[in-house]
């Protein structure tokens, strides 16, 4: 018994948590942007953590359930309502046959992951169920959720509790300014000292090319290059190089004035300098930024940056901890 | 009549024309029925409209054309 889409917000994706293992061949992992969110919100209604549910971007959809379910809503403040009646995040709800369920204004963060008990059933593409909408794949016919779909679900696999919250202590919040900690890479001698410097000290904002590819930022100093004569295969630009792979959060800057961090659904390679790559146990909080969210890059080490991975994977045991 | 507020469900940046080189949706004292545009929000690389919710006549724009919006702030003001 499915759900049926009334109204399908402005950018809902099905997601699960992606489809690793194709990146070579230029397929991106794909999967929710914040992934300990979408873990989240799976535990709170019974599901395996890497169940498909759906991630709202800054508006929820409309969706009339035609069977009895527990739903839980995470990562963004996205306020769930059933029937009109609001309803709380990082907490599993009921929604009975008949209802529907709805979403009041964006109160912070930017996606909402929406899971139902059972999981969205689609047909697996390549080994998940996430929609890659630039390729086609996966989803409903490879695309966003549009009105008049319907969504199929699985069989519940667990009973849960109605009721059952992730403690506050465990919701991570952006600070203002959000910070982004970045580890130097390859092509960090490209850059002047001061450049080096200036990225690190200034404060930009999101802009509004922020998207599942990738998450460009403004306001910064340009960066100024080291010359050099340019090698083979590089572009004219001092910001091009010889073309290389892109790893999932790497910080290219086109020109030196506008840095992008590559997500899930990013490009594998191309022919622009990278900076340095945001570190995993930062990924999720980007998929929460808004367009014109203070942002600061603070430099960190290789040994900082596992340290910070640890953390982030004691959070996610605190949580099923909780939740079980 | 009562006071009414059109919000902007979206965080982007706010334009009142539907191209710079055109005139803006609507002007203050115009008058705008629930579904007209009110202006656009732009964000991941698409433009939104966003529509009164409510019949009135315009008495104020609180937001500048270009300026950046966030989600649930109030970009007219209906009598």
């Amino acid at each position: 018994m499915p759900i049926n889409v009334i109204s399908a917000g402005i950018a809902t994706t099905i997601q699960d948590l992606g489809r690793p293992g194709y990146y070579h061949l230029g397929i991106p992992m794909g999967g929710a942007m914040d992934r300990l969110a979408l873990r989240t919100a799976n535990l709170l209604v019974g599901n395996d953590e890497g169940a498909a549910g759906l991630e709202s971007v800054f508006v929820g959809p409309e969706l009339e359930f035609t069977r009895d379910a527990t739903v839980a809503v995470c990562g963004a403040e996205l306020p769930p309502k059933v029937d009109g009646e609001p309803r709380e995040t990082w907490t599993a709800f009921p929604v009975k046959a008949g209802q529907v369920l709805s979403f009041d204004f964006l109160k912070s963060g930017a996606r909402a992951y929406i899971a139902i008990s059972g999981g969205i059933n689609t047909q697996p593409k390549l080994g998940s169920r996430s929609t890659y909408a630039i390729g086609a794949l996966g989803g409903i016919d490879g695309r966003a959720v549009q009105p008049g779909d319907t969504l199929p679900l699985g069989n519940a696999v667990k009973a849960v509790r109605a009721g059952l919250s992730v403690p506050a202590a465990l919701r991570r919040a952006p600070s203002s300014p959000a910070e982004l900690r970045v580890l130097p890479g390859l092509y960090w001698h490209r850059i002047t000292e001061q450049a080096q410097n200036g990225f690190f000290e200034d404060t930009w904002k999101v802009a509004n090319e922020a998207d599942r590819m990738g998450y460009r930022f403004q306001g910064g100093r340009k960066l100024e290059f080291v010359e050099r004569e340019q090698p083979f295969g590089a572009g004219a630009d001092p910001s091009n190089i010889t073309d290389a792979c892109y790893p999932y959060g790497s910080v290219q800057v086109p020109s030196g004035t506008e840095p992008i961090v590559l997500h899930r659904d990013a490009v594998s390679g191309g022919g622009y300098f990278m900076i340095g790559t945001v570190i995993s146990a930062d990924m999720d909080l980007i998929g929460q930024l808004q367009p014109h969210t203070p942002v600061r890059f603070v430099r960190v080490d290789m040994e900082a940056a596992l340290a910070a991975r640890k953390d982030r994977a004691a959070t996610m045991s605190a949580i099923r901890e909780a939740l079980s | 009549m009562a006071k009414h507020e059109v919000k902007s469900p979206i965080p982007g940046t706010f334009f009142r024309k539907p191209a710079p080189d055109q005139p803006p949706f609507r002007e203050i004292g115009d008058t705008v029925a629930r579904g007209d545009t009110i202006g656009l929000v732009e964000v991941m690389k698409t433009f939104h409209e966003v529509k009164a919710d409510a019949d009135g006549t315009i008495t104020g724009f609180p937001i500048g054309d270009g300026d950046p919006v966030m989600p649930g702030q109030i970009i007219a003001e209906l009598d």
